[in-house]
């Protein structure tokens, strides 16, 4: 009973991890875009991306936690810490592992983002575009669930909107002085000489 | 001891409106959504709210200082 | 008006004067002690590169750095466009300024001088290498020389800084100010070539000498570049505490009837041509009534050409010049620049003479450096003083000079 709670539990962790982790996508990428109107302030979309990546740190722990603990697993710590570490479906849980190591840098960093500055907090922040796919393939491989169809049609939901936030991401122009600053930067001088 | 105050750092700052969203009674944006900080010394009560947009702009360029001593 | 200072000696047109007249005419240059800043204190000295910044009071604000040693720059960019006095210092006595950098050095403990000049003033430039070239082996040591680029904003002073450390000349956000962290770091004193020039002349000839220039409360002199509707445009140099018609009655007078003065040219401010002449040369007094001597530039608008019409050409230079680091300056002063275009053309939108004057009350402090301040202070004056033109060009879409000059 213990262990199949224990199961259960790991693979809902596991659903409800990659269903928030697709949301914190969409919102960071909304938030780039300065999405926001009179019902929606800006700072919501800000806001809701961190808690929502916090609520999915806590539920990834419960997803890995449950299924190391689980007799029936046989999946030692080592599997969840070093990727491709486990000799149980190798390949798919090490993607979920690596997803998970690039998790935990992301959120590091951004909980120092003040002590560390925002060129290396960017830095790993643009990791956020490999983590997320590794965990959604992580699901389609090792997924106890992939294949049904409430599973399958989840996934799609999920992908199909970081792709949509994607698309209004690139669509957006990007900041007003974002080319002059660059070319500033670069000491190329801009505007007319005296 | 005299009040902290707001600091936009006009050069980081790229007009998201976090912070005037936050601190509209401090802060107000200009036609083009760029913060005018009306009032820099942060009134007692408004200290938490000043904190939250500090933290909440994207770029780091709001920044709240300690007035010099007097 | 006691005679010139640092125009004094051979005629301007004779171009530099060498290291031999210099010094057979004004004698060795003093050694530059610590105790040079309490003579610049007395003195009352004040920077002329458009701030009328107390001197003493930034080199000590340097001199109390601990740690690294400082750097002194001295800058020649001169950034506005309407000054030629910078230049033509440099052209003409590059001993002067040489020697007040490097007392600037010796009194400041400074390891390295840096002459900035604007790669486009060649014959300034020219002649501070050769003026170098004819000092000691050891003073030569501690100058080098950097070329500004031929930007409005290089001549500011973090800019300035900038442009030596990493090749940028664009401002940077103060603090940390160049007297605390400029050139590698180090405390660095940014001073104008015209003011070192002064140093010079008071390390020989003391603060009561220099005071004696002068007026109470604002001693020495000036150099000024009268420009615009003068019998003889050029760089002059005047006592301060003098009137602002005698500087124009020495450039020869009147050529036209006179609109309106530009006074500290596209960084300063107009001023009614009745109202200009009893002006006197004071830096805290013209502040304290809403003037601006700046960099020392008189130019007079004659009657016939339109005040809008001037600030629109200017306000449209200023705009292209903006750095562009800056949400408010580069959006603020395009839409200014614009809006006073339309109504110079007599095309303005109904609220633009509202906005105009909205948008430059928001302008101030929102810049990392003065820029935006500066254009808004050029649009609040002009409409101080081409008030009534304005509401004619912005009501009846015409200009109200041209058709008091064809009447």
């Amino acid at each position: 009973m213990n262990d199949t709670l224990l199961w259960y539990t790991a693979r809902g962790a596991g659903v409800v991890s990659m269903l928030l982790l697709s949301g914190v996508l969409a919102l960071g990428m909304l938030a780039r875009a300065r999405v926001g109107g009179r019902g929606w302030p800006r700072f919501l979309t800000a806001a809701l991306h961190r808690d929502l990546a916090l609520m999915s740190l806590v539920f990834l722990a419960l997803h890995i936690v449950t299924a190391v603990v689980d007799p029936f697993t046989h999946l030692g710590l080592v599997a969840a810490a070093v990727p491709f570490g486990s000799s149980y479906r190798t390949l798919w849980l090490g993607l979920g592992t690596v997803s998970l190591e690039l998790m935990l840098a992301i959120s590091a960093t951004s909980l120092v983002r003040g002590l560390i500055g925002r060129r290396a907090w960017r830095a790993v922040h643009w990791l956020a575009y490999a983590c997320w796919p590794l965990a959604i393939v992580h699901g389609l491989g090792t997924g106890t669930d992939a294949g049904s169809l409430w599973m399958d049609s989840l996934t799609v939901v999920c992908v199909a909107g970081v792709v949509a936030a994607l698309v209004v991401r690139l669509l957006t122009p990007g900041d007003p002085l974002a080319r002059d600053k660059r070319a500033a930067a670069s000491g190329v001088a801009t505007g007319a000489p005296r | 001891m005299d009040a902290p105050r707001l600091r936009v750092d006009p050069i980081r700052c790229d007009g998201h409106g976090l912070c005037a969203e936050l601190l509209p009674e401090l802060i107000r944006l200009d036609d083009w959504g760029y913060p005018i900080v009306e009032t820099a010394a942060v009134p007692g009560h408004l200290a938490a709210h000043a904190r939250r947009a500090v933290a909440a702009c994207p770029l780091q360029a709001l920044r709240l200082e300690a007035s010099p001593a007097r | 008006m006691t005679g010139p200072s640092l125009l004094a000696g051979p005629d301007l047109r004779a171009g530099m004067e060498s290291a031999a007249g210099h010094l057979s005419r004004l004698g060795p240059l003093p050694p530059g002690a610590a105790s040079l800043i309490d003579v610049l204190e007395r003195s009352g000295l004040r920077g002329r590169g458009g701030a009328a910044f107390p001197v003493a009071r930034k080199w000590r604000a340097v001199a109390e750095r601990r740690g690294a040693r400082p750097v002194v720059l001295v800058n020649g960019a001169e950034g506005e466009p309407l000054s030629r006095k910078d230049r033509v210092l440099m052209e003409t006595r590059p001993h002067l300024v040489l020697d007040g950098a490097l007392l600037a050095a010796g009194a400041l403990g400074a390891g390295e001088v840096l002459l900035y000049v604007g790669a486009e003033h060649a014959a300034a430039a020219t002649a501070l290498g050769r003026a170098l070239a004819e000092r000691p082996e050891a003073e030569r040591r501690r100058v080098r020389t950097v070329a500004a680029p031929p930007r409005y904003v290089a001549g500011e002073e973090s800019a300035a800084v900038r442009f030596v450390n990493d090749g940028v000349a664009l401002p940077t956000v103060t603090p940390p100010r160049p007297s605390e962290r400029g050139v590698g770091g180090r405390p660095t004193l940014v001073q104008n070539v015209e003011t070192l020039a002064h140093v010079a002349m008071v390390a020989r000839f003391g603060d009561a000498w220099f005071r004696g220039l002068g007026a109470p409360g604002t001693p020495g002199t000036a150099l000024l570049t009268v420009t615009g509707a003068v019998a003889r445009p050029g760089v002059l140099e005047v006592a301060q505490g003098s009137a602002l018609g005698d500087a124009v009655a020495a450039a020869g007078g009147l050529s036209d009837r006179a609109g309106a003065v530009l006074l500290g040219g596209y960084f300063g401010g107009w001023v009614g041509a009745e109202e200009a002449w009893g002006l006197r040369l004071d830096a805290p007094g013209l502040r304290s009534a809403g003037h601006s001597l700046g960099c020392g530039v008189v130019a007079v608008l004659p009657g016939h050409r339109c005040g809008v019409v001037e600030t629109a050409r200017i306000l449209t230079h200023l705009a292209g010049q903006s750095a562009r680091q800056c949400g408010p300056c580069v959006f603020g002063l395009a839409a200014i620049a614009g809006a006073v275009q339309r109504i110079a053309a007599g095309t303005a939108e109904a609220d633009d003479l509202e906005r105009v004057r909205r948008w430059s009350g928001e302008l101030r402090g929102r810049g990392a450096c003065a820029h935006p301040d500066g254009a808004a202070g050029l649009l609040l004056s002009a409409l101080r003083t081409f008030g009534d033109d304005f509401l004619h060009h912005h009501r009846h879409g015409g200009c109200a000079v041209a058709t008091r000059e064809a009447a």
